[in-house]
């Protein structure tokens, strides 16, 4: 699913992401745990193609197509998902009016018919239901006087909906107290499946007791420097980033 | 130093130019050395309708060669009125206006500003009294041509419980400005002044608004906003004057713009002079471009560049509209400024 090999990037000619390289295969959820400054923000802007995020080296591709080359809009209609740890908010655009839009953009750019009217309403009440959305607030502008865990919870209400193929999820956390933190974690477990990847990124341990990954690595320096089960996180959460920091 | 003045003599001296502090963004005086002679008197017949004429009982046109209208809408009375100011021959043109709205009586005014691709020059003066109680909504929708010049001047009186609310809705000239004076009494008297300008290439809108609040208990809420593109340049001059002892008076003033291009360019002038003691009063001013991480993140969920960009400056400009009362006017201008958007 997604391959990244020997990837380099910087940001205002400074260098981050240090040829770092990782596969997550088709089914499986991988968390990435660093330390601060260790570029996971980057590297989730990276694969998303952020401006201003420039790439100086390396692959990194989805089912074998180069993300790279593709404008961040293209890279959404493949599939690619980003979950933001500080959702923009959209002033004067209803919540349900930017994901119908975006929907058929997406649904456009691959090929295939819009979704019409009732068809959509069905879905985002199904969804709205699911991740305890009260439906009016669909009909204010997207995350304009949402609170940091309604901007959360917005994230993972546009993910269920245009259901993309590869989840990135940036400190999907941070902000949350825990029985947010269990809402949205249950709808991200809901969308574990066969052909879906996921890149959990996070700084504490607590979300990876909700979305149990299959494999964490720790990045520090712009690399992935070790590699493990679950139990890799636990460690981490015990012990700090210390010593992969300093091997880095 | 007035347009009109200038236009009626000949004398290019009397045009307002830098030197006039309310006129130096919009300069006349440098920008024309002649004035052209009176252009001929325009023949009608055959002329296409107006952007209001659907939505109106009544239309007036004031064209050259048909220079003054006065009408009275009797107390209690209610009408719909087109009013179509049409620009046209390289000629001059001097319009006047003068609209009496009766106690209780009720006035849509619809007024457009048609210009052809002419280098025009076109004055007119509105005058526009409202007796107690009475209610008018003033839509203006300036449509001139790229090389026209355009100089609208309404002066609006309001009495005690009149309500009275107005937008103006331009794409700019050669030089346009449209300028909206209203002398206030309080007395639970309510105004509302919007503005919309979407300028594009080289043309110039000057929105310019005079509200003196001269009684207790009075309200005005404004809000104008604008984009500008490529070599475009918009002005908003907002003056709320609150006149010694017209305490308790409300008012709010906003001015949003847009730039959408390093060689475009706004000018804006927001001014609250009080003079009263109790009084809320407030005035906000933002200029800037749009928001790039907001458009990344719009991008990130699937839309292309172009669609995000339009969706946010829709979105931006769609609150001016929302704030029309007239349904069917209201869908005009909205459908308007999305139009003039993609293009």
């Amino acid at each position: 699913m997604l391959h990244i090999e020997n990837l380099r990037a910087e940001v205002d000619g400074k260098e981050i992401l240090k040829g770092l390289s990782l596969v997550v295969p088709a089914g499986e959820v991988h968390a990435i745990m660093g330390p601060n400054g260790a570029g996971k923000s980057t590297l989730s802007y990276v694969l998303t193609g952020r401006a201003g995020y420039e790439v100086t080296g390396g692959t990194a591709s989805l089912d074998g197509e180069d993300l790279l080359a593709l404008d961040p809009n293209e890279r959404a209609a493949k599939g690619v998902f980003l979950s933001f740890q500080y959702p923009l908010e959209i002033p004067g655009v209803p919540a349900l009016t930017f994901i119908r839009t975006a929907m058929n953009a997406q649904r456009r750019a691959r090929g295939e018919a819009e979704i019409t009217a009732p068809a959509f309403l069905k879905l985002a009440r199904e969804q709205a239901a699911a991740l305890k959305i009260d439906f009016e607030m669909l009909k204010r502008a997207l995350n304009v006087g949402f609170s940091g865990g309604e901007k959360k919870r917005m994230e993972i209400f546009q993910m269920a909906l245009l259901a993309p193929r590869f989840l990135i999820l940036d400190e999907t956390d941070s902000g949350l107290d825990i029985d947010a933190l269990k809402i949205v974690s249950d709808g991200v477990n809901a969308m574990r499946g066969p052909d879906r990847g996921m890149l959990v990124i996070t700084h504490y341990q607590r979300l990876l007791d909700y979305i149990k990954p299959d494999k964490v690595h720790v990045l520090a320096g712009g690399r992935i420097v070790a590699t493990g089960g679950p139990d890799l996180a636990l460690e981490l959460e015990r012990d700090g980033y210390d010593k992969y920091a300093r091997a880095a | 130093m007035t347009l009109s003045a200038a236009l009626k003599s000949g004398d290019v001296t009397l045009l307002p130019g830098k030197r006039d502090e309310d006129w130096k963004w919009t300069d006349l005086r440098g920008l024309l050395r002649v004035l052209p002679g009176a252009a001929p008197a325009r023949d009608l017949t055959g002329l296409t309708a107006g952007p209001f004429d659907a939505l109106a009982e009544q239309c007036h046109i004031l064209a050259p060669g048909q220079d003054s209208l006065t009408l009275e809408v009797p107390a209690g009375g209610k009408l719909s009125l087109a009013l179509r100011i049409l620009s046209s021959d390289g000629g001059a043109h001097r319009a006047q206006v003068t609209i009496h709205v009766g106690a209780g009586a009720k006035l849509r005014l619809l007024e457009s500003y048609e210009g052809d691709a002419s280098p025009y020059v076109t004055h007119t003066a509105l005058t526009l009294i409202l007796e107690a109680g009475a209610a008018v909504e003033r839509i203006v929708l300036a449509e001139d041509g790229a090389e026209g010049v355009n100089v609208s001047q309404a002066q609006v009186t309001l009495a005690p419980g009149a309500d009275y609310g107005q937008t103006v809705v331009t794409h700019g000239a050669r030089r346009q400005r449209i300028e909206t004076e209203v002398t206030h009494p309080g007395a639970g008297a309510r105004l509302r002044l919007d503005g919309l300008y979407l300028l594009a290439d080289k043309r110039h809108a000057d929105l310019t608004t005079l509200v003196r609040h001269q009684g207790l208990d009075g309200t005005t809420d404004q809000l104008t906003k604008g984009v500008v593109r490529h070599q475009s340049r918009g002005i908003f001059q907002g003056r709320i004057v609150v006149e010694e002892g017209a305490d308790r008076t409300e008012a709010r003033m906003a001015h949003n713009g847009l730039i959408l291009s390093d060689r475009a360019e706004i000018d804006a002038k927001p001014e609250l002079l009080i003079f009263a003691d109790d009084v809320q009063c407030a005035h906000g001013n933002t200029i800037g471009a749009l928001d790039e991480e907001a458009l990344f993140y719009m991008r990130q969920r699937g839309l292309p560049e172009a669609d995000a960009r339009a969706l946010l400056i829709e979105a931006f400009v769609g609150t001016v509209a929302d704030r029309i009362g007239f349904d069917a006017a209201r869908e005009m201008v909205r459908a308007w400024a999305a139009d003039r958007l993609r293009t």
